[in-house]
């Protein structure tokens, strides 16, 4: 990997560069809480946070997305729609980056989805390695806290300067074309690696398994009563899901306009924490209890996405627990008690 | 497939031909408008669109050497098979697939086939039984079980009447209640397993029908000593993508539309949400 090193004061004009031939999403600051948006300036600009509310992901996989539009009037006509603005997203850190290199194995896989890919290949990542962790994450348990691949361009702050990790050709021209760098050197990269070690002992939580140890800790626990213990006061309202960071699933609807001819189908942000997920149209439900739905989306996320994409489907980000209503989504708890259990 | 390409973009399709089954189904013949075949197996199905209602997964009930056209048999249930129902000869509704693995033939041929179908799980059982009459040397004895509800819930009527006179193939039926002029056997679909006799190393049962008859028939089944790889069920779930990708057809780490939807016992009695 190179690695090159800018100044802060350089920075700024390195983002309005950017700003100059792309749409620029990054992280700013609403009521106390951090969330993605479209920036106008390097002002709007935040990159020392703890984690955003909604990931970056609904720049990748919209919450309401168009995937066809049709006419009915007289001879049917379908379009495809695909949207693919070509976009940087400044300031991912590595956890996301590590949900969006899932994301990436799920739309990739088998059927590539067109609309998926088209928007990835016009997204620039630009990264940056988290000073200051939010109390509900858990990244070092899941190998998460840093990150090597996935990104285009990756940015340690070292004090005065970013140290900038190259991840990727395209990143290493739009550094090029619009910043002031100069080559990194040992004695900056071993500042990189000294600022990402202060962040990592930031860290407040933490699972007592190994990573490794998670998907058979989950197979050897499909009866444990923790499932029943934790639904019986689940809500079911599919908050975990709408923050987090892998959950990809969605639904697919029409709609008409007034006029019963114009139209559109569209997919949305769906939940399997949601009582009607399984629901067929007869009415059988294939996962009727909230037990059944909460131990699939543990299964799904510590278990199953590793058997078929290769990735575990947690990275530590901590939302769920910040978003649960019940305060009981919990990852380190769940993991924790199965572990002392066993 | 190009990753440009939209596989969420469906095929149009005419509907050449529709015919009431019963009072809650009715069948559907769909010719491609790009003339194009579907090119599928029995077993497969298709995410069949109604614009502007929605789209859903439906079994394809006609075999692949009936070329031209395919069908679909329909109950209405929902929004879009609702809608489906609502159409007429010309209408132009969408097609997506085929999807899914279809029954193995493969592994069908030389063997004898035993089919069991409960109720409308006979819609894409037909599409084999149809593929197996019209290969009839590649295949053994071919024993179809077929159990209704109600007389009235038989579909496919004149197909039904041929079979029961066919020497290609064994047909048993009942119906969980008869009515008067009902002359057949009544009781539920295990009632027909002691009247015949099978050779269990070479039979494979394909099995499809409601959730609730799947556990009785494969204990009927392996009474009658059918190895559990060569037991076959087709599984219901909800797909909204057909692709691998939306996430609703999951049954524990397997997608049902991409690994399935016909798996063999052995697959699935380890899966603790199958059935």
């Amino acid at each position: 990997m190179k690695y090159e090193v800018i100044t802060k004061e350089d920075f700024p004009s390195f983002v309005n560069g950017l700003l100059s031939e792309i749409e620029v999403v990054g992280v700013k600051m609403k009521e106390g809480k951090f969330h993605y948006d479209k920036i106008k300036s390097y002002d709007e600009l935040c990159l020392d946070y703890d984690v955003t509310l909604i990931p970056p992901k609904k720049y990748l996989l919209p919450p309401k997305e168009t995937l066809l539009k049709f006419s009915l009037g007289g001879a049917i006509q379908v379009e495809p729609s695909i949207d693919a603005t070509p976009r940087v997203i400044l300031g991912v850190h590595p956890y996301d980056i590590k949900a969006i290199e899932l994301m990436d194995a799920v739309f990739s896989d088998s059927n590539p989805d067109a609309n998926y890919m088209e928007r990835r290949r016009n997204t620039v990542i630009v990264g940056v390695d988290c000073r200051n962790p939010s109390p509900n994450a858990f990244c070092p348990s899941m190998g998460t806290d840093t990150t090597e691949t996935g990104f285009d361009l990756l940015l340690t702050d070292i004090g005065e300067q970013y140290v900038v990790a190259i991840g990727s050709e395209k990143g290493e021209e739009l550094l090029k074309k619009h910043a002031r760098t100069r080559e990194a050197t040992e004695a900056d990269l071993a500042q990189r690696k000294a600022a990402q070690e202060e962040a990592l002992a930031k860290y407040k939580l933490s699972i007592k398994a190994a990573v490794e140890e998670i998907p058979e800790l989950l197979e050897k626990n499909y009866d444990h009563p923790l499932w029943e213990e934790l639904a019986a006061k689940c809500l079911s309202c599919g908050s975990c899901t709408m923050v987090c960071p892998t959950c990809v699933c969605f639904d697919v609807q029409d709609d008409l306009e007034l006029n019963l001819t114009a139209g559109e189908r569209f997919r949305q942000w769906d939940s399997c924490m949601l009582q009607g997920f399984a629901k067929v149209a007869t009415g059988e439900n294939f996962r009727e209890d909230c037990t059944s739905r909460l131990r699939h989306r543990y299964f799904r996320k510590g278990n199953y996405m590793l058997k078929r994409y290769g990735k575990l489907g947690c990275v530590g980000c901590g939302r769920c627990i910040g978003a649960c209503l019940a305060e009981i989504a919990n990852p380190v708890e769940a993991y924790n008690r199965l572990k002392e259990g066993s | 497939m190009s990753e440009k390409e939209s596989i969420y973009l469906p095929m149009l399709a005419e509907l050449v031909r529709t015919e009431g089954l019963t009072e809650r189904e009715r069948l559907f013949e769909l010719k491609l408008r790009n003339g194009d075949e579907l090119g599928h197996k029995p077993g497969q199905f298709v995410e069949i669109s109604v614009f502007g209602i929605g789209e859903a997964p439906l079994s394809i009930s006609s075999s692949p050497t009936k070329k031209g056209s395919f069908e679909i048999g329909v109950r209405t249930v929902g929004n879009v098979t609702n809608a489906l129902h609502r159409l007429e000869k010309g209408a132009t509704v969408g097609v997506r697939g085929p999807f899914g693995n279809g029954f193995p033939l493969d592994r069908l041929k030389g063997q004898d086939v035993l089919i069991v179908a409960g109720g409308i799980g006979l819609v894409p059982l037909r599409s084999l039984i149809n593929y197996v009459l019209d290969n009839r040397g590649d295949f053994g004895r071919l024993i179809v079980l077929f159990g209704a509800r109600t007389p009235a819930e038989q579909l496919f009527l004149d197909e039904l009447a041929l079979w029961r006179q066919s020497k290609d193939m064994e047909y048993l039926e009942t119906v969980d209640r008869g009515d008067e002029n009902w002359k057949g056997n009544a009781g539920v679909i295990t009632t027909l397993f002691p009247l015949f006799d099978i050779a269990p190393e070479k039979t494979y049962a394909v099995i499809v029908g409601p959730p609730v008859m799947y556990r009785f028939v494969i204990a009927e089944c392996r009474n009658k000593g059918i190895p559990d790889d060569q037991l076959l069920l087709s599984l219901e779930r909800r797909m909204k993508c057909g692709v691998g990708k939306c996430g609703h057809c999951q049954i524990n780490n397997v997608y049902v539309c991409q690994e399935g939807p016909v798996f063999t016992y052995s697959e699935l009695k380890n899966l603790e949400e199958a059935i």
